[in-house]
């Protein structure tokens, strides 16, 4: 019988992960074409529109030129991100703790749950000038747009994730006597990751969305007031400056979660295919 | 200690099924007992409630009357009395299979040195000193429940609970965990209770057999076959054939043959 089991644990060694495989264009490079098909295309045609209505990359280039050496464009950046990061990261450490809260305990989910699925859908512009009233027109109540923006994405995929949990793997939990607080922390928790994780992208572009929100409605400040006064001037170009910068960081940030997820749930992307064609 | 006793133990639910309500009877009145040290298969057609009383038995499910009691007191929820191995191991994914096992450890408070230590003893016990770093998906079907059943055995429980732990492997590989569970009760003499659907395995490891229809006992056999049982030679006997005809013919037209 040992010889048996000697054959299984051989056959069982895991495969090496890098089979050969096709040649293939690197992910980066298709990207990268990508993007410059599209500012090619956007050069050419965008030099025909009336320099208000419309604007063109190399245009842009140059206004982007012109705000950073003359310092507006990074003071506007350092005020914008503050609170956003502020609002973003308050919605997090608020909205993963509730998620798991509202998922795992059904008197939870049944008193918080219903706030969490309309405050999703609330119409946040229309609430800002109640904010302001009660937050005032500063740093405070900038945070709270962005923080009521990316919390409801965070807190409703945390949620998901907990009740897609195998119900088996509670069980392991209960089997061994573990009580409920440490099973929703050493069970609950990591199975959840990749689901939170996928939140906590979703809120980057919404807390992108809320921070000008809340820098056109609140005292303009910020890559906010920048959009605003380029937009004014009918410098359309100007104005493009920080919209791009914005999804910029966007992109940037989705990469910075994408690597966080990989470095604290590394079995998650072992795990899950990547087989596409 | 290990005695497990079954007394007068019923479990009902209800099932929707297309917007209809369905009464479900999975234990009626199920009473049996299995012996400090013994081994107990339970074996039925699907449905017949094995899968429930395992699960009533580990405290998983309450039952809806009747009682079972381990070493004389009555199961209320699980207990580290108790070590469960379930069907498909059901190993934390993004742990080890050393912390797999720690993990359970953790549960009944050990902490520290003898934490790592006990789990590398019961690691060793199932031969998988070499791959105790491996999480559960480097692992093959077979480890894999190797480990579950590491990981049961090290809180020391009085009794094992398994269901239908190697269902899900291939034959070959289940036959080198019958051998090894064999090997393992020998050397712990666990009481052990187990679910299976598997005649041969019944037979092979079982001291006795308790045969389940439609939630009731319906037969509870002995294994005439002495231990140690050298599983090869065993199903070369007459005892094994006779056994196993007479649990097949249990199981499925409901005449009893003794």
């Amino acid at each position: 019988m040992a010889n048996l089991a000697e054959i299984e644990s051989k056959a069982a060694a895991p495969p090496v992960i890098d089979t050969p495989e096709r040649r293939q264009w690197p992910r980066w490079l298709i990207t990268l074409l990508s993007v410059a098909c599209l500012l090619i295309f956007w050069e050419i045609f965008g030099r025909d529109v009336n320099p208000v209505f419309g604007s063109y990359p190399s245009a842009i280039a140059v206004a982007f030129w012109e705000l950073l050496r003359s310092g507006q464009l990074g003071k506007a950046l350092f005020e914008s991100l503050q609170p956003f990061f502020a609002g973003y990261i308050l919605a997090i450490v608020i909205g993963v703790p509730l998620g798991l809260v509202i998922g795992r305990f059904r008197v939870a989910e049944a008193a918080l749950g219903i706030y969490v699925t309309a405050g999703y859908a609330m119409p946040l512009v229309a609430l800002v000038p109640l904010l302001i009233l009660w937050l005032g027109l500063g740093f405070k109540v900038k945070v709270a747009v962005v923080f009521l923006m990316a919390l409801f994405p965070i807190c409703i995929n945390t949620w998901l994730g907990v009740v897609a949990v195998p119900k088996t793997l509670i069980e392991v939990g209960k089997s061994f006597v573990a009580p409920d607080m440490v099973i929703l922390r050493r069970i609950v928790l990591p199975a959840t990751l990749p689901y939170i994780m996928a939140g906590v992208r979703l809120a980057v572009g919404r807390a992108v969305v809320a921070m000008v929100i809340a820098e056109f409605f609140t005292t303009i400040s910020g890559l906010g007031a920048l959009i605003i006064n380029s937009a004014n001037n009918f410098d359309t170009a100007a104005m493009f400056v920080p919209i791009i910068i914005l999804m910029v960081m966007a992109i940037g940030l989705n990469s910075l979660i994408g690597f966080v997820e990989r470095k604290v749930a590394p079995w998650q992307a072992e795990i899950a295919g990547r087989e596409r064609e | 200690m290990g005695e497990v006793t079954f007394l007068d133990v019923s479990k009902r639910f209800t099932i929707r099924v297309d917007g209809e309500q369905h009464a479900v009877q999975a234990l009626d009145h199920v009473s049996f007992t299995v012996a400090d040290g013994e081994v107990v298969a339970l074996i039925g057609p699907s449905g017949c409630g094995k899968t429930t009383a395992l699960r009533v038995a580990m405290g998983l499910d309450p039952s809806s009357s009747g009682r079972v009691m381990v070493d004389g007191r009555e199961v209320h929820g699980c207990g580290h009395d108790r070590g469960m191995v379930f069907q498909h191991a059901e190993l934390l994914p993004w742990l080890s299979a050393r912390q797999n096992v720690m993990f359970g450890l953790e549960m009944k408070g050990m902490r520290g040195a003898e934490l790592r230590a006990t789990a590398e003893k019961y690691l060793e016990l199932v031969g998988l000193t070499e791959s105790q770093n491996r999480r559960p998906h480097q692992l093959s079907g077979g480890m894999k429940q190797r480990v579950g059943i590491a990981r049961a055995l090290a809180i020391d429980p009085s009794v094992l609970l398994m269901d239908e732990p190697f269902g899900a492997l291939d034959a070959q590989t289940r036959e080198s965990l019958q051998a090894e569970l064999l090997d393992i009760h020998a050397r712990t003499k666990k009481t052990i209770l187990f679910v299976t659907h598997d005649l041969d395995e019944a037979v092979l490891i079982a001291d006795r057999i308790v045969v389940m229809k439609q939630g009731r006992v319906h037969d509870i056999m002995t294994v005439p076959i002495e231990r140690p049982r050298d599983l090869e030679a065993v199903r070369g006997t007459a005892e094994f054939a006779d056994t196993r005809y007479k649990v097949w013919k249990a199981i499925h037209d409901g005449a009893v043959v003794h």
